[in-house]
C-alpha cells in the first residue's frame, strides 16, 4: 500500500504566503523569487532559529524565469540560509508547490533534513513572449550572413509575419499531447457530468464572497502583505471581487470554447503571481528549536489520468487516501480541491456521487457520496485568490491547516488537478 | 629631510625575478596601511638609484598590505612643519623620487591592489602603466584638497595631462576618489583585472608593454591657454558655491597652477611645490587636518568593544526610525523593522529603495538590502535582535509601555537604545528591570547624510553598554560621540542658542537672508533660517520648549506663531521662507543693511552654549566637542571647531564681545562660567 503513515512523523510549524496579484498583460514589480523570499523570510523571522540552520529549501515553481534558474537555491540564498544550505527546484505544472511539501517530507521521512522550508511560487505575470520560429531562423540567418550583399538580403527577406510573438504562458497552459487548452478540459469534464453554466457563475460568485467574509474576519494572518518599492501596501489578493454576483458573471462570454462553451474567465481561476511558504521538522528539530506545531502530514497520494479530463484528478488523489485510512468524505473536515475551474470543482463533486464513475474509475463499488459543500473551499479558492501555478499546492495545504486550527476540526484534505492528466491530495491532522 | 636612525628598517622589499623583472614590495614597518613617509622615500630613493646601475628589464611597484596600496602621504609629519621654506624642501625632494621612478629606461608598472590614495596615487602616475585590482569598494584619488591643500608629488601635472584634463581637475578639486572601472575609463589606469590574476597583469605588461595613444584632440584643445582661461574661470565660479577662497585657499590654487602653468611642466612641477608649502602652512589647512584628526579619535572609540551587531530591530517606522533600519541593511545587517501598521512601514521602504538606488546603484546590492531589511508588524524580529533601537514618537507612557513588554523578550546581550531627543534616558530607564541597560543612540536628519551619532549614557548606565553603542555606531559607518544625557546632548545644545537668536534677530527686522549670509560668510553649510524651515518648524519649536523649561531660554514669539499658522517649513511649502521645488526662495536683501555685530550675535551664542557643555560634562573634553560639533551640524569645518575657534580668536575676546551683546541685548549672552575653568589661554590671537 502506498503510504507514508508508518514513517517518522513530518510536521509542518508554520507558513505564510504573498497577496496573490493579478497578472494585467505587463509584467508585476515583484519577480517569482521576490515574492518566495517575502513569504519566506516572515516565515522564519516568526520562529527562533537561524536560517542557517535550514537543512534545505524546496520550492515549486512551474515556469521559472531565465534569470532565476533553480529558483529554490537563489531564494535559499536570499533568505540568509547560507552558503551551506542547499536548496532545489521542483515541477509538477499546477501541483509544483504540493510536490515541494511532499519532496521535503520525503527527506525528513527518510532522514536526510530534519528541518525543511518548501513553498512554491510563480510569477506569471513575468511568463515570457517569445520569438517565433520564422524570426529565429531569420536572426540566425542574418548572424551568419558575411557579405554586405548576404546582410542586405536576409535583411529583405523579413516579413511581418515574423514579428507575431509566442505566448508562453498560452502555451504553458496548453496539453501539448491532446493539444486541448485546460479550459477546454473543463469544457469536457463539465459536459459529461452535466455541469452547468448557472452552478458554474454560482460557485464562483460564492468563492469571491468567501473569500471577502474571510478577510473582514482576519481568517487570513497568513497572508503577509507585499511592499511594494513606491511605498504601497499589498495586503489582499488583488482578483478579489467583493461586488460579484452570478447574475454579473452571467454576462461573460465563453473565453476557451468560443460562442458556445460554457467556461468564462470569471468562472475560472485567475492568472496571478503568488508565493507561499512552509517550515516542515521533525521530532528532533521541534525540540532543539523549541518549534510550535501547525499540523502533521499524514498521508500523500499522487494520480495520473486522462490528460483531456485532468480536472478529475482530485477524484482520484484524495480517494485512494480516504480508503487507507477508512473515512469517507465528510469525515474530513476541512476540504481544499483547488478552484482551477468551477466546472472542474463542481465535476468532481459529481464524480463522487456518479456510481458508474466510482465503479470503472475509482475500483469503487458504488458511489463514493456526497461532499458537504460547507466544507469546501470554506475561505474562497483560485476563482477569487487566484492561481499562481507553481505557489497554489502549497497555499491550500497552509489554509487548510490554518482553517483547522481556527475550527477546531481534525482532519483536511488539500488536494489539485494538474495540467497533463494528474491528481496530487494530502492529507493532514492537528496533533494534540 | 628627517635623518634615518636605523637603516636595518627597511620598508621596501626587493624581489628579482627570472625575467629580470624587478618586484619592489612597500611594506611600511609597524603599520597595517602604506603611507609615504620621509623616510620610505629616502629609502624608494635609494632603490631607484641600485637600478639605475643595475638595469632591470622592468619594475613593478606594489604593495604587500592587504588593505590596498598607499593611503598617500604621512599627515603627522607634515603638520610638524612650521614654515613654508620647510615645507617646500620636503614636497621637492618627494617630487624628485618621483621624477627619477619616471625616468627610469626600463618599464615601470604600479601594481594597485587595493585604495591608492594621495602621494600613493602619485607614486602609481610616475610610472609607465597601472593595474589595479576589479573590486568595487577600491577608491584612487587625490582627497588633498579635504585637507586644505592639493597634490605635492607631481599630482597636478601628472593628472592633467594623462587624462582629460577636466575629469583631472574635477577629481582634484572634489578631492573624491574614483571607483576602478571609472579610474579605466577616464585613463587614470591601464587595466582593470581581477584579484587573481593582478600579478599577471603586471608581468604580462612588464614583459611586452602596450603602445600608448596619444591624447586625444579634446584632450588638446581643452589644455590649450585660452580655454584653460576660459574653463578656469568656470571652475572658479563653480567651487565658488561651495567654498569661499577666503575660508578653503586650496581648490583655487589648483585651478591656478593648471591655468599657469600646464604649458610647462618644469614649471608647473616648482609651482605645485610652492604653492602647497604655503598652504600647508594656513590656518585652513592646519584646522582641516586637526577635524581628520578628530575624526580618527572618534572613530576610535569603537575600539573598547568587539561587539558585533547581525540583527538590529527598530521600532517606529517615521523619518527617523525607518530611515536608521534602511541605513542598517545599507551597512549589511539584517533588519527587522516595527510599526503598528503595515501602512506606516511602507513609506520607510520606499524611501529605502530609493537611498539604494542612488548609493548602491548595482541591482543585485539593491536586493540584498532589501531583501535585509524586513516590515515586521508583529515584532518577531526583537528575540533574534542583538541591538533594538526605539524611535517611536516623543511620549513616556507610550515608551515605558514598549520597554516593558521588550525587555523580557530580548536576548541575552542584546543592546536596548532609544533614539529619543527630548527625554531624559533617566525617566525612560524607570521602565525597565534594569534601568542601566538602556543607553541612547541620537541619529540626525537625514541619516544617509549626517555623519554622527551621539551615544547617550546617565551617570550610572553600564560602562559595556555604551561601549557596545559606541562600537554599534561605528560598525554601520557613522562616528561616535559618547554624551551625558542632558537637554539637547550636545548637537541640538548648541544650535538652539544659534537657531532662536537667528528668529530673534529676524524679529529686530533684519533680512532674512542676510541672517543666512551671516552665518555662511562664517562658514556653516546652510544658514539658521533656513536650517530651522529645513527641520521643520514644529521639531524647532519643540525643542525650544524643552530648552525654555530646562534653561529658561525664552521661545521667540515669530517661532509660535508661525506653528500656530501651520507655516512649518521646507515640509509643507511655507516656513520663514517660501519653499519651491524643494529650495527655499530667499527675497533679495541689500548686504550693506547687515548689522556689524550681527555674526558675533549669531554665532557666539554657539560657542558660549559649547563652553556650557563643557563645564557641565555632557561631553568629556574639548577635542571630542569640537568633533561632534563640527560633525554634527557642519560647523566651519576650517575653523577647527567651536573650542578651536575660541582659541584662536581668544577667550577674553569673546567674553568681553559677549557681555557687550547682553548689555545690547540681554542677559542670554552673559558668558557661561565655564570660560573660567578654560585651561587653554588665547595663543597668538
Amino acid at each position: 500500500m502506498k503510504t507514508m503513515i508508518d514513517g517518522e512523523p513530518v510536521y509542518f510549524v508554520d507558513g505564510a504566503r504573498t497577496p496573490f496579484l493579478k497578472a494585467r498583460g505587463k509584467p508585476n514589480a515583484f519577480s517569482a523569487s521576490d515574492l518566495a523570499t517575502h513569504a519566506g523570510r516572515a516565515v522564519l523571522a516568526r520562529h527562533a532559529p537561524d536560517p542557517k540552520e535550514i537543512d534545505e529549501v524546496v520550492l515549486g515553481c512551474a515556469m521559472p524565469s531565465v534569470d532565476e534558474a533553480n529558483i529554490g537555491r537563489i531564494v535559499a540564498l536570499r533568505l540568509g540560509c547560507g552558503h551551506k544550505t542547499p536548496g532545489w527546484t521542483v515541477m509538477r505544472n499546477c501541483a509544483s508547490a504540493m510536490q515541494a511539501l511532499d519532496s521535503a517530507a520525503k527527506d525528513i521521512v527518510t532522514g536526510r533534513a530534519n528541518l525543511a522550508l518548501a513553498g512554491g511560487t510563480e510569477a506569471m505575470s513575468r511568463a515570457p513572449i517569445l520569438y517565433n520560429d520564422d524570426m529565429v531562423n531569420w536572426l540566425g540567418d542574418l548572424n551568419s550572413a558575411r557579405s554586405t550583399k548576404a546582410k542586405l538580403k536576409t535583411v529583405a527577406a523579413l516579413r511581418p509575419g515574423n514579428f507575431k510573438p509566442v505566448i508562453g504562458l498560452l502555451h504553458g497552459l496548453t496539453d501539448p499531447i491532446v493539444n486541448l487548452n485546460m479550459g477546454q478540459t473543463c469544457e469536457i469534464i463539465s459536459h459529461r457530468f452535466g455541469v452547468s453554466r448557472e452552478q458554474m457563475d454560482e460557485y464562483a460568485a460564492r468563492s469571491h464572497q468567501r473569500l471577502a467574509a474571510a478577510y473582514d474576519d482576519g481568517r487570513l494572518d497568513e497572508v503577509e502583505p507585499l511592499y511594494s518599492t513606491n511605498g504601497k501596501v499589498l495586503a489582499e489578493d488583488d482578483g478579489m471581487r467583493r461586488d460579484s454576483t452570478p447574475e454579473k458573471l452571467a454576462k461573460l462570454k465563453p473565453f476557451f470554447d468560443r460562442k458556445v462553451g460554457l467556461v468564462t474567465a470569471a468562472n475560472s481561476s485567475q492568472i496571478t503571481d503568488g508565493a507561499a511558504m512552509m517550515l516542515m521538522a521533525n521530532d528532533e528539530a521541534l525540540k532543539r528549536h523549541d518549534l510550535p506545531v501547525l499540523g502533521r502530514l499524514v498521508d500523500v497520494e499522487w494520480a495520473a489520468l486522462d490528460p483531456a479530463e485532468m480536472g478529475l484528478g482530485p477524484v482520484h488523489a484524495a480517494t485512494p487516501i480516504l480508503q487507507r485510512h477508512g473515512l469517507s468524505l465528510n469525515d474530513i473536515d476541512i476540504w481544499e480541491i483547488n478552484e482551477a475551474f468551477a466546472g472542474q470543482v463542481l465535476a468532481c463533486s459529481a464524480a463522487w456521487q456518479h456510481d458508474d464513475y466510482c465503479r470503472d474509475q475509482l475500483g469503487l463499488d458504488r458511489a463514493m457520496g456526497e461532499l458537504d459543500m460547507d466544507r469546501l473551499n470554506v475561505d474562497g479558492g483560485a476563482i477569487s485568490i487566484g492561481h499562481p501555478v507553481g505557489a497554489s499546492g502549497t497555499r491550500i495545504v497552509l489554509h487548510a491547516l490554518k482553517a483547522l486550527e481556527r475550527t477546531g476540526g481534525r482532519r483536511a484534505i488539500a488536494t489539485l488537478c494538474i495540467g497533463g492528466g494528474q491528481g496530487g491530495a494530502m492529507l493532514v491532522e492537528r496533533t494534540g | 629631510m628627517t635623518d634615518m636612525n636605523d637603516t636595518t628598517d627597511k620598508h621596501w622589499r626587493l624581489q628579482t625575478d627570472d625575467d629580470n623583472i624587478v618586484w619592489l614590495w612597500l611594506d611600511k614597518l609597524g603599520t597595517g596601511t602604506n603611507v609615504l613617509s620621509a623616510e620610505v622615500l629616502i629609502q624608494l630613493n635609494d632603490i631607484l638609484a641600485d637600478l639605475e646601475q643595475s638595469k632591470p628589464r622592468a619594475v613593478a611597484v606594489c604593495s604587500a598590505k592587504k588593505s590596498g596600496f598607499i593611503a598617500g602621504a604621512d599627515i603627522k609629519e607634515f603638520v610638524k612643519l612650521t614654515t613654508p621654506d620647510q615645507a617646500y624642501e620636503l614636497i621637492r625632494n618627494g617630487q624628485r623620487v618621483m621624477d627619477r621612478l619616471e625616468a627610469l629606461p626600463c618599464t615601470t608598472v604600479a601594481v594597485i591592489n587595493g585604495f591608492a590614495l594621495g602621494g600613493g596615487l602619485e607614486l602609481a602616475l610616475a610610472c609607465d602603466y597601472r593595474v589595479v585590482v576589479d573590486d568595487d569598494r577600491t577608491r584612487l584619488g587625490l582627497p588633498e584638497v579635504k585637507l586644505g591643500i592639493h597634490p605635492g608629488f607631481g599630482g597636478t601635472v601628472r593628472t592633467t595631462r594623462l587624462m582629460d584634463p577636466l575629469a583631472a581637475m574635477d577629481m582634484m578639486l572634489t578631492g573624491r576618489g574614483l571607483r576602478v572601472k571609472k579610474a579605466r575609463k577616464l585613463g587614470l589606469v591601464d587595466q582593470v583585472v581581477p584579484k587573481r590574476h593582478l600579478l599577471r597583469a603586471a608581468r604580462m605588461i612588464a614583459l611586452q608593454p602596450p603602445k600608448r595613444k596619444g591624447r586625444n584632440i579634446k584632450a588638446k584643445a581643452l589644455s590649450m591657454g585660452p580655454s584653460r582661461a576660459l574653463l578656469a574661470a568656470q571652475m572658479e565660479k563653480k567651487v565658488g558655491q561651495k567654498a569661499k577662497k577666503e575660508h578653503y585657499p586650496a581648490p583655487y590654487a589648483i585651478i591656478e597652477l593648471w591655468k599657469k602653468h600646464a604649458d610647462n611642466p618644469t614649471e608647473m612641477y616648482e609651482a605645485e611645490a610652492r604653492s602647497i608649502a604655503s598652504l600647508m602652512c594656513t590656518e585652513s589647512s592646519r584646522n582641516l587636518v586637526r577635524v581628520f584628526n578628530l575624526q580618527d579619535r572618534l572613530k576610535g572609540l569603537a575600539h573598547k568593544s568587539q561587539f558585533r551587531a547581525e540583527h538590529v530591530h527598530v521600532i517606529g517606522a517615521g523619518v527617523m526610525g525607518g530611515d536608521i533600519a534602511a541605513w542598517c541593511a545599507m551597512r549589511g545587517l539584517n533588519v527587522t523593522l516595527q510599526d503598528r501598521e503595515a501602512k506606516y512601514i511602507a513609506p520607510a521602504i520606499a524611501r529605502a529603495h530609493k537611498l539604494y538606488k542612488k548609493r548602491l546603484r548595482d541591482p543585485i546590492k539593491i536586493q540584498a538590502a532589501m531583501d535585509r531589511l524586513m516590515p515586521d508588524v508583529k515584532g518577531n524580529g526583537v528575540r533574534r535582535a542583538d541591538v533594538v533601537i526605539e524611535a517611536i514618537f516623543e511620549n513616556v507612557e507610550a515608551k515605558h509601555a514598549l520597554y516593558r513588554d521588550l525587555e523580557p523578550r530580548m536576548k541575552p546581550g542584546a543592546v536596548l537604545a532609544t533614539n529619543t531627543s527630548s527625554i531624559k534616558l533617566e525617566t525612560l530607564g524607570e521602565a525597565l528591570a534594569d534601568p542601566d541597560r538602556l543607553i541612547g543612540l541620537h541619529f540626525f536628519n537625514p541619516v544617509a547624510m549626517m555623519p554622527l551619532v551621539e551615544v547617550i549614557r546617565t551617570e550610572s548606565s553600564h560602562a559595556q553598554e555604551v561601549s557596545k553603542g559606541l562600537a554599534f555606531a561605528r560598525q554601520i559607518d557613522r562616528l561616535p560621540l559618547p554624551c551625558r544625557s542632558a537637554p539637547g546632548f550636545v548637537v541640538n545644545r548648541v544650535l538652539m542658542p544659534y537657531m532662536i537668536e537667528a528668529v530673534r534677530i529676524a524679529e529686530d527686522g533684519v533680512a532674512l537672508a542676510l541672517i543666512d549670509k551671516a552665518a555662511m560668510d562664517f562658514g556653516m553649510p546652510m544658514g539658521p533660517v533656513e536650517l530651522a524651515d529645513t527641520v521643520g518648524l514644529d521639531v524647532a519649536a519643540s525643542v525650544a520648549k524643552v530648552f525654555e523649561q530646562e534653561f529658561g531660554l525664552e521661545m521667540p514669539d515669530a517661532l509660535t506663531k508661525k506653528v500656530a499658522a501651520g507655516q512649518l517649513g521646507r515640509k509643507n511649502g511655507q516656513g520663514f521662507y517660501e519653499w519651491r521645488k524643494g529650495k527655499a526662495v530667499k527675497p533679495d536683501a541689500d548686504t550693506d543693511d547687515m548689522p556689524p555685530n550681527l555674526q558675533d550675535r549669531l554665532m557666539l551664542p554657539m560657542i558660549n552654549e559649547a563652553v556650557a557643555c563643557l563645564r557641565e560634562g555632557v561631553i568629556e573634553d574639548q577635542e571630542l566637542l569640537d568633533a561632534g560639533v563640527i560633525f554634527g551640524t557642519g560647523f566651519a569645518p576650517f575653523r577647527g571647531g567651536p573650542i578651536h575657534y575660541a582659541d584662536t580668536r581668544g577667550h577674553q575676546e569673546i567674553v568681553t564681545v559677549l557681555r557687550g551683546l547682553a548689555t545690547q541685548y540681554g542677559q542670554r549672552f552673559e558668558p557661561d562660567e565655564g570660560w573660567n575653568n578654560l585651561l587653554r589661554e588665547p595663543d597668538a590671537a
